[in-house]
């Protein structure tokens, strides 16, 4: 913040720079030499699409996860974080994407977890406590009682409390990964004062964010990453959101996005009114949503976090016992909320969450892929081993799926083939709807492209694809049709030649 | 690695080989009967408790059960079933005792298995609940007396129970048998079947297994029915073999399933393990109590030395897992 006067005055020299760090995890190559400086006083953007890198950046800033190689400078001294609580002692403090709170502690203990201020006998002072919490939360113009169970908060509460810890240290670095994703407007808008309050006091700030307007006007320093590597780095004064986007893109989209003509045929999904009440009462996930599917479409959901499209494919596979609304899928309906009926009816599902939600890593590639489709691989009561072996090799053969032997485990292999792991299975059902959450989420750049090859394949042969999307360009490229989703409604619901960045964009914030 | 992970048969051969050398009456036809007969105890309760922890639960209750059902078997073969109502008792043929046994085992199981997936109660808990409730329900059949002398009624034409436990076939007792056709049904079962494939996937990652379609209520309550069939089966071998029926009976036999279990190399948190492991993992138990018991080591230190092999043992299991992990991170791309 601050004019561009002020800005030129703060001292050049990084607080805290990445030289040459690379990561490496089993199967992938998360960063790949890259250099990152940060500067005190100032807001340092970081950017890049999912699976760039920036989250692993962070990891490796604070102490959660050492380099494979490179080195870490702090104010000119190389430093080794061998863990939170050191970085932590080196003023090195992070606020997650995920909410690391405990629900069952109430909001001071968890500001001071694992540094209780004690006296002398080894006791909390609570009130202590309490009494430094209640000025934090005045900072952050909260009217939480520091003694309310962090359960009991809202979720954009709850990051709030997550701010609050980190504010409650001492700290010359603070990272903060989307940390306005789950606020509302006016609570993003505090948060994004309070940050202006940090720089002006000489803290350097990490800002990670997808929205890119909310780092324009805040970002001092903007650093581009793509596919693991460096690729841009500049002063907010050189600074555009067309530079941006082009820093982050970099190839050609057309090599990336294969587009293929096929045809359009009848109705196959048809969801009406379909609703889905919050858990605790008090508004919906998802309220009165109603679409058609054909076959051979692919369609995009596109939204901001939190907008319920996640909700909505959970709804159709029948894992909300309490969604309203009828789904029709070649004009039957499906009244049972059960995924196993809704697999047998033609519906297949690829989670946006790999790891907890897609595979079982105790399993290998080879059972993963026919964990859906045991009773078609059967012969009487017995599992036919060169059946399940021919099924399995021409899966992995048609989706590319590179590993040496399918008797492997799942978790020896790169993200991008546990997704199309999870996406054979998922086939192997041969569903005649098939819906994908963020399917290229954390996965290669190569591997997104064999997804998209997968979609319009699917799509020829007359399946119809639902796909979930937080990137514009996918949906732009990608997509027959897109439906945006803002506060569980659909707000939107765009024939191809509609579809543009803009118009998605100013859907999915649209106040209905 | 390959010594790691053959590891369980290596112990077992090294303690064959140890009380081989050491006592002279280890290896002869007599002892290693007798072994057997003790080992198949364990080797089909810890079937049944494969399955379970395969999935991702636990079962207490089996001790309780084998008490249970030797005590119904023995209340059927020498009170009959009492009806008050019509004045009369029914008596069954051994053949339809051993049935209706196995049938109450199953229940059991099924109330296990309700409770944990309908009622979402831990296994833990479910599980130390039907372990008191069936003990309970064994001491109130009898009023905590001992059904003796099972020979049955040749009047009745219920006689011949003791043949399941005493009896053999072509040399071996039936109880080895029973094991043997047990573990080749339970190790077909685990490995060549949907049902098996879906334990382990249940076990490996519950939610992922049910969002791929596997059925989960269904097929966690299936383990548990099976580990109560595999405990009234135990209950029926061993009040055959004593011809008696003892409330007590089965008594922390569930402790000796777990333990053969995790001997053979069953991960406790469920996805990982065999059959076939059980069964050496029930045999190293029982090679290393036969082989104290005749070089005459104290029961005392007997126990601390299960307690400690037990612990090796695991300990080894997630030093091998953590080779293996480590194996996978350092490969690249």
């Amino acid at each position: 913040m601050g004019t561009p006067a002020a800005r030129a005055e703060r001292s050049p020299v990084p607080v805290l720079r990445a030289e040459r760090v690379t990561k490496r995890y089993p199967g992938t190559l998360a960063l790949d030499g890259v250099d990152f400086n940060v500067y005190p006083g100032a807001v340092n953007v970081l950017i890049g699409e999912n699976g760039a890198g920036k989250s692993t950046l962070m990891k490796l800033l604070a102490g959660v996860e050492r380099p494979t190689s490179g080195r870490l400078l702090l104010r000119g001294e190389p430093v080794q974080l061998e863990s939170p609580r050191d970085a932590l002692r080196h003023g090195i403090a992070i606020i997650y994407q995920e909410l690391n709170l405990f629900p069952n502690l109430s909001v001071a203990e968890n500001v001071f977890m694992a540094r209780e201020r004690t006296s002398r006998a080894g006791t909390v002072r609570h009130a202590e406590q309490e009494d430094v919490v209640r000025s934090l939360m005045a900072r952050l113009e909260q009217d939480i009682h520091p003694a309310t169970l962090v359960d009991d908060l809202r979720i954009g509460q709850q990051q709030l409390v997550e701010i609050a810890r980190a504010l409650a240290q001492d700290v010359s670095v603070l990272i903060m990964d989307e940390p306005t994703s789950a606020l509302s407007t006016a609570e993003a808008e505090i948060l994004l004062r309070l940050i202006g309050d940090l720089t002006a006091q000489g803290v350097a700030v990490i800002y990670i964010s997808h929205k890119l307007d909310e780092c324009l006007r805040i970002g001092d320093h903007f650093t581009v990453l793509r596919d693991g590597k460096l690729v841009a780095e500049a002063p907010a004064e050189e600074v555009t959101l067309d530079w941006i986007v082009e820093m982050m893109a970099g190839r050609s989209q057309a090599s990336l996005f294969p587009r293929s003509v096929h045809e359009i045929g009848a109705p196959l999904l048809e969801v009406t009114e379909l609703s889905l009440p919050r858990p605790h009462g008090g508004g919906f996930l998802v309220e009165r949503v109603s679409f058609t599917l054909r076959a051979g479409e692919i369609v995009g959901v596109y939204g901001l976090m939190g907008a319920g499209r996640t909700e909505l494919l959970e709804c159709l596979f029948g894992m909300q016992p309490f969604a309203s609304g009828t789904v029709r899928i070649g004009g039957r309906e499906l009244r049972a909320h059960s995924i196993t009926e809704r697999i047998r009816a033609g519906l297949a599902f690829v989670t946006e969450d790999r790891q907890r939600l897609g595979l079982v890593q105790s399993l290998s590639v080879a059972q993963n892929i026919t964990l859906a489709s045991l009773g078609a691989l059967r012969r009487g009561p017995v599992l036919s081993r060169p059946r399940e072996r021919e099924k399995v090799g021409a899966m992995m053969r048609s989706l590319a799926i590179k590993v040496a032997n399918a008797e492997q485990p799942v978790t020896a292999l790169s993200g991008g083939n546990q997704q199309k792991v999870v996406i054979a299975r998922s086939l192997l059902t041969e569903p005649r709807v098939l819906m994908m959450d963020e399917p290229t989420r954390g996965i290669d750049i190569g591997a997104k492209s064999d997804v998209f090859r997968i979609m319009c394949h699917l799509a020829r042969e007359g399946v119809a694809v639902l796909f979930v999307s937080s990137e514009l360009k996918e949906v732009v490229a990608m997509a027959d049709r897109a439906l945006v989703m803002a506060r569980g409604r659909i707000t939107a619901d765009l024939a191809r030649e509609q579809i543009t960045e803009s118009a998605l964009a100013s859907a999915a914030v649209a106040s209905c | 690695m390959l010594i790691l992970r053959l590891r369980a048969y290596i112990a077992l051969i090294v303690l064959v080989i140890v009380f081989a050398v050491l006592s002279p009456s280890f290896l002869t036809t007599g002892n290693l009967v007798i072994l057997t007969k003790q080992v198949a105890i364990n080797a089909i309760l810890g079937i049944g408790m494969t399955f379970v922890i395969l999935g991702g639960g636990i079962d207490l209750s089996v001790g309780s059960i084998v008490g249970l059902c030797g005590m119904v078997a023995g209340w059927l073969i020498s009170d009959g079933l009492v009806l008050p109502m019509f004045g009369v008792s029914v008596f069954f043929t051994v053949w339809i005792v051993m049935l209706l046994t196995t049938l109450v085992g199953i229940a059991v199981g099924a109330i296990n298995g309700l409770i944990v997936t309908r009622f979402g109660v831990t296994p833990f808990i479910a599980t130390l609940g039907t372990l008191y409730v069936a003990r309970g329900a064994a001491l109130l059949l009898s009023g905590g007396a001992t059904f003796p002398n099972l020979v049955g009624y040749p009047s009745l034409r219920n006689t011949g129970f003791p043949a399941l436990g005493a009896g053999s076939l072509l040399g071996l007792p039936h109880p080895i048998w029973v094991m043997i056709v047990l573990a080749a049904v339970g190790a077909f079962v685990a490995r060549m079947t949907p049902f098996g494939r879906q334990v382990y996937a249940i076990g490996g990652n519950e939610r992922a297994a049910a969002l791929a379609g596997v059925r989960v209520a269904r097929v966690k309550l299936l383990t548990y029915l099976i580990s109560g069939f595999c405990a009234a089966v135990v209950g029926l071998i061993i009040t055959s073999q004593l011809a008696a029926a003892h409330p007590a009976t089965g008594n922390t036999f569930e402790l000796n399933a777990i333990a053969v279990v995790v001997l053979g190399g069953t991960s406790l948190t469920g996805g990982r393990g065999t059959i076939g492991g059980t069964i050496i993992g029930a045999f190293v138990i029982g090679v290393l109590f036969n082989g104290m018991v005749l070089l005459g080591v104290s029961e005392f230190w007997q126990t601390v030395i299960k307690g400690a092999v037990i612990v090796v043992a695991v300990i080894v299991d997630q030093l091998q897992q953590r080779m293996q992990q480590a194996a996978l991170a350092k490969a690249p791309a």
